[in-house]
């Protein structure tokens, strides 16, 4: 920092107000939430909370209070909302974890069972990870335009890591999805990871070549179409897509990437042209691997009739819905409920234990809340300055938006169900420690974008020209 | 690019609200749908959850929750099953509820107004409801030796305190075990109900209040009180008895079961009448007071009114418009006179308690979670039926159906101390119809002017003639005395 960033402190803090202390104030909310639920769920269930859990309820505080602080001291323009909501949800999915805990924990002890580990400390465990990560975006990344240097290096480790799951030895097949890594006791998705960094590549690359992409020659049945030679990016990321689907039998992954790749080529040209083909490619791949690959259409019929396979297949996805229903409009409220009858309540139908415990009331705050989180990703995007600024950050909300409609509605039957894990929710050190990336990445872009121009210039000569134009504001 | 990224927010608006529309339409439109489906295992498990609270006589559980352990948490147990039926009923997850647990289900699940600061509390803290107490007027006592009296017989057992209507006795045979009907085998659960339904003796049926008979004979007490109470009579006035009675306005004849004349030239008192049963004595007295008031006395015992104890215990009657010789066949109790067991205990509690005649009730208390009392029932009068003097008449002559009448079985009873006790009963056997057995009856109270117990008991399997009601219903009637007035 310079001399003149300091000087000229008072008169920017005048003009653009940080809201550091709503931030604070609605983390403090989130957690309150936390503890109070999670004293439901003791109550409700008479499990015994003991020192656990107030040990709990101070370090998940501690790492809220100090991301903050770290967010105060390095980019205290950024956006209020993004710590505060990531923090909320963290919290929800760690009170909705504990309760499966404890439903899992009393079963056992009903059978005269071993009662199994805790999740909850471990999903604890990888929110201070998450955190740590966070922390490191915002103090190292520092400023986002650094990472389009990146571009190609992103692009290369997003590719390795989506097909890191069908190496030999340390790939998995988890429920007949090959999206795991394992390495001894250790084992993560890497399609969380290369989330990120494709996202990274498309933004950079796109920054690239959009003007050419933009180009609209050849004119078919009246519509303008891209040269041919302008067709390989979105081809090759339609194949990149089928691959993830045929190989690792990922149908959430493959949706997510070729979703988000069409929506970014349409934001870096504004051609619509690009949504249309992304609509013809995803319609010919979709009805193909519907033919070809029987788990697609095993997948589909669930979808159509759940009820046919209410015994088999399609159990899950009943029993999620006679969760939803059990719930009703306001819930049966924490413990209360039947969350446990269904088979991985806690990652991918972590949405149906919340949607029988809290109903529909607390669904819709949960959607909201990531509506909010969106939005304020989106309005990042829009805010930052450069192009691939924009990109990036509108690739970064909507792969957020993307990943939970397509959890959120193959959960509730409104499109058939891929395997996704609901972002901060869900049980997974991956899924949180990769979003918790996206939303320290977020808030860097944000900080750029609402930090006052003037703190920008370097040069001192700037400053005579810079000054007027910041009190005239 | 801001404008696309615009149109992009609308899109994800869209998406969202797709979603949320999509979560409404599954809980809250289509809930009822997936509730209703039969492999929805929440439901059953919705309705084991719940603690339920216990049924309690003399603060012992015969029916209660127990917690199993198992996913289905709670069973709903009764430690006596079949003696207690007539009372409890069932709780079943396929078959709904029936006695108590249908009539004060709001007390036992815990939705009762009365517990409006649980439900608050449970409101704020989301707990599951507990369900209250209710405690039972049954004498475990009386209530065991009813059941051992009857069982095995069709029949029925209903005890009374007569000074306030509580019910000490509720006894049904045949009777069924209702923990076949609460427990968390559904398979077995559907076998055994079936059976039930279909076993000729109808084991479901709740005799004492709903099953409706000819009292036979102990309807001349009604008989006797209305002759009392016309003032035109009294326990000495002579009546005629002959052997037999030709019935006016018909070529028929009615005959005394002896074949005998009831008195010296067929003349009888009243009190001599009722001893022995003389069926033309009280078939003339009929005549003489007339439908009408043997119609009036008999309401005011609580014939043609549903009570409901809280159980709903069927209308016993008397007949609408009888001719003559009609009249004089409901005098004796037979043809289309018709009471429940309830009926006729309550006929005896009300001479005994001195013409008043009680509402009878069932549940005593009703008690929180905690077991804090929120609710006793106080007796409520039904009504008098007889002037307090007229009552002490009708109890005198009750005793001398004991002391040198038709109901010797009952002789000889002595309380706690070994003091011989006063008893006052009336004998009965009706016949039905010609293919179906007779009913043996027996109605008495103890000790005669101040009893503390009245009891019927009803028994329509007795394959004999008049006797019956003394010695098959008799030994019935003296066991309930006895665990009454020896407690």
């Amino acid at each position: 920092m310079t001399m003149t960033e300091r000087g000229f402190r008072p008169a920017v803090r005048f003009t653009q107000p940080t809201r550091r202390w709503l931030e604070l104030f609605l983390i403090a909310c989130g957690w309150g939430l936390g503890v109070l639920g999670t004293l439901q769920v003791g109550w409700t269930t008479g499990e015994p909370l003991g020192r656990r859990f107030w040990i709990t309820a101070v370090v998940v505080g501690a790492l809220a209070v100090i991301a903050h602080l770290v967010v105060r001291w390095r980019i205290p323009y950024a956006d209020p909302f993004l710590l505060p909501v990531a923090t909320t949800l963290t919290i929800i999915g760690l009170v909705m974890i504990y309760r499966l805990d404890v439903a899992a924990i009393q079963s056992a002890e009903r059978r005269n069972q071993i009662p199994p580990t805790p999740d909850v400390y471990a999903q604890l465990t990888w929110y201070a990870i998450a955190t740590m990560l966070f922390f490191a975006v915002v103090l190292v990344v520092r400023d986002h335009r650094r990472l389009q240097r990146y571009t190609y290096t992103c692009g290369l480790f997003g590719i390795l890591l989506l097909i890191l799951p069908l190496l030999p030895v340390i790939g998995s097949t988890v429920n007949g999805a090959t999206l795991w890594v394992r390495v001894g006791s250790f084992s993560f998705q890497p399609g969380e990871a290369a989330k990120i960094l494709l996202t990274i590549f498309f933004a950079g690359y796109l920054v690239m070549t959009r003007d050419s992409l933009a180009v609209v020659r050849t004119k078919f049945l009246g519509i303008g179409l891209p040269r041919a030679r302008d067709l390989g990016p979105i081809f090759v990321a339609w194949v990149v897509s089928l691959a993830v689907l045929i190989f690792q039998k990922d149908l959430g992954t493959s949706l997510l990437f070729f979703g988000l790749f069409v929506t970014m080529l349409f934001i870096a040209t504004q051609r619509r042209v690009w949504l249309g083909l992304g609509a013809v490619l995803f319609a010919v791949g979709a009805l193909g691997s519907y033919f070809a690959f029987s788990h697609v259409r095993v997948r589909v019929q669930i979808w159509i009739d759940p009820f046919s396979f209410a015994q088999d297949q399609g159990y899950q996805i009943v029993q999620g819905l006679y969760g939803f229903a059990n719930g009703g409009l306001f819930g049966t409220g924490l413990g209360n409920g039947y969350p446990q009858l269904v088979p991985f309540a806690n990652t991918d139908f972590i949405v149906s234990a919340l949607g029988e415990e809290l109903g529909l009331t607390g669904l819709f705050a949960i959607v909201l809340l990531y509506g909010v989180l969106i939005e304020r990703g989106l309005r990042t995007a829009v805010a930052v300055r450069d192009p691939f600024g924009q990109l990036l950050a509108a690739g970064l909300s909507i792969t957020m938006a993307l990943q939970v409609f397509v959890i959120i509605g193959g959960v509730t039957r409104l499109i058939p169900l891929t395997g996704l894990t609901t972002p901060f929710l869900s049980y997974g050190g991956s899924s949180l420690v990769a979003n918790w990336i996206i939303v320290g990445l977020l808030m860097v872009m944000s900080h750029r974008a609402r930090q006052p121009v003037a703190v920008q210039h370097s040069e001192p000569d700037a400053l005579t020209q810079v000054v007027p134009i910041t009190r005239g504001k | 690019m801001s404008r696309s990224i615009r149109r992009i927010g609308v899109v994800l608006i869209f998406l969202m609200i797709a979603l949320l529309v999509n979560i409404s339409f599954i809980q809250v439109f289509q809930g009822d749908n997936y509730r209703n489906k039969t492999d929805n295992k929440r439901v059953l498990l919705e309705e084991y959850v719940r603690e339920r609270g216990p049924i309690l006589v003399d603060s012992e559980p015969i029916a209660r929750s127990v917690d199993t352990g198992g996913e289905l948490k709670y069973e709903r147990v009764y430690p006596e099953g079949p003696m207690y039926v007539s009372a409890t009923g069932f709780y079943s997850i396929l078959y709904g509820a029936t006695g108590l647990e249908r009539t004060e289900n709001d007390v036992l699940s815990g939705s009762s107004d009365l517990f409006f600061f649980d439900r608050l509390d449970q409101l704020i803290s989301g707990r599951k409801p507990k369900g209250g107490a209710v405690t039972t007027t049954l004498n475990p006592a009386a209530q065991k030796v009813a059941w051992q009296g009857i069982k095995g017989t069709i029949g029925a057992v209903v005890a009374i305190e007569p000074a306030t209507g509580r019910i000490l006795a509720l006894v049904q045979s045949p009777s069924f075990d209702p923990n076949r009907l609460s427990s968390h085998d559904t398979e077995a659960m559907r076998i055994y109900y079936n059976d039930l339904l279909n076993d000729p003796s109808e084991p479901m049926l709740n005799r004492p209040l709903v099953t409706t008979n000819p009292p036979g004979s102990t309807f001349k007490v009604v008989t006797a009180a209305a002759a009392l109470e016309s003032g035109r009579f009294t326990p000495s006035s002579l009546v005629p008895g002959p052997a037999v009675y030709d019935l006016p306005g018909s070529t028929k004849t009615l005959r005394n079961w002896t074949g005998a004349d009831c008195g010296p030239k067929g003349m009888v008192t009243l009190i001599e009448a009722l001893a022995q049963s003389c069926n033309t004595a009280f078939a003339w007295m009929g005549n003489e007071l007339g439908a009408d008031a043997l119609r009036a006395q008999a309401e005011r015992f609580g014939f043609d009114k549903a009570f409901d104890v809280p159980l709903r215990a069927s209308t016993s009657e008397f007949p609408a418009n009888p001719d003559e010789p009609l009249t004089a066949y409901s005098a004796i109790g037979q043809f289309d006179v018709r009471a429940t067991t309830l009926q006729m205990a309550m006929v005896a509690a009300g001479v005994g308690n001195g013409g008043i005649v009680m509402n009878p009730y069932l549940v005593q208390e009703i008690r929180g979670p905690d077991l804090t009392i929120l609710k006793t029932f106080e007796p409520t009068e039904f009504g008098r039926a007889l002037t307090p003097e007229h009552a002490t008449q009708l109890q005198d002559m009750m005793v001398a159906v004991v002391d040198r009448g038709t109901a010797t079985t009952l002789q000889g009873i002595t309380d706690a101390n070994g003091n011989p006790v006063r008893v006052g009963a009336k004998t009965g056997t009706a016949q039905t119809s010609a293919d179906r057995p007779p009913v043996a009856w027996m109605i008495a109270m103890a000790p005669a002017n101040n009893p503390t117990v009245a009891v019927a008991v009803m028994i329509q399997s007795p394959g004999e003639v008049e006797v019956s009601g003394n010695a098959i219903a008799g030994p019935v009637a003296r066991s309930v005395l006895e665990a009454i007035l020896q407690q």
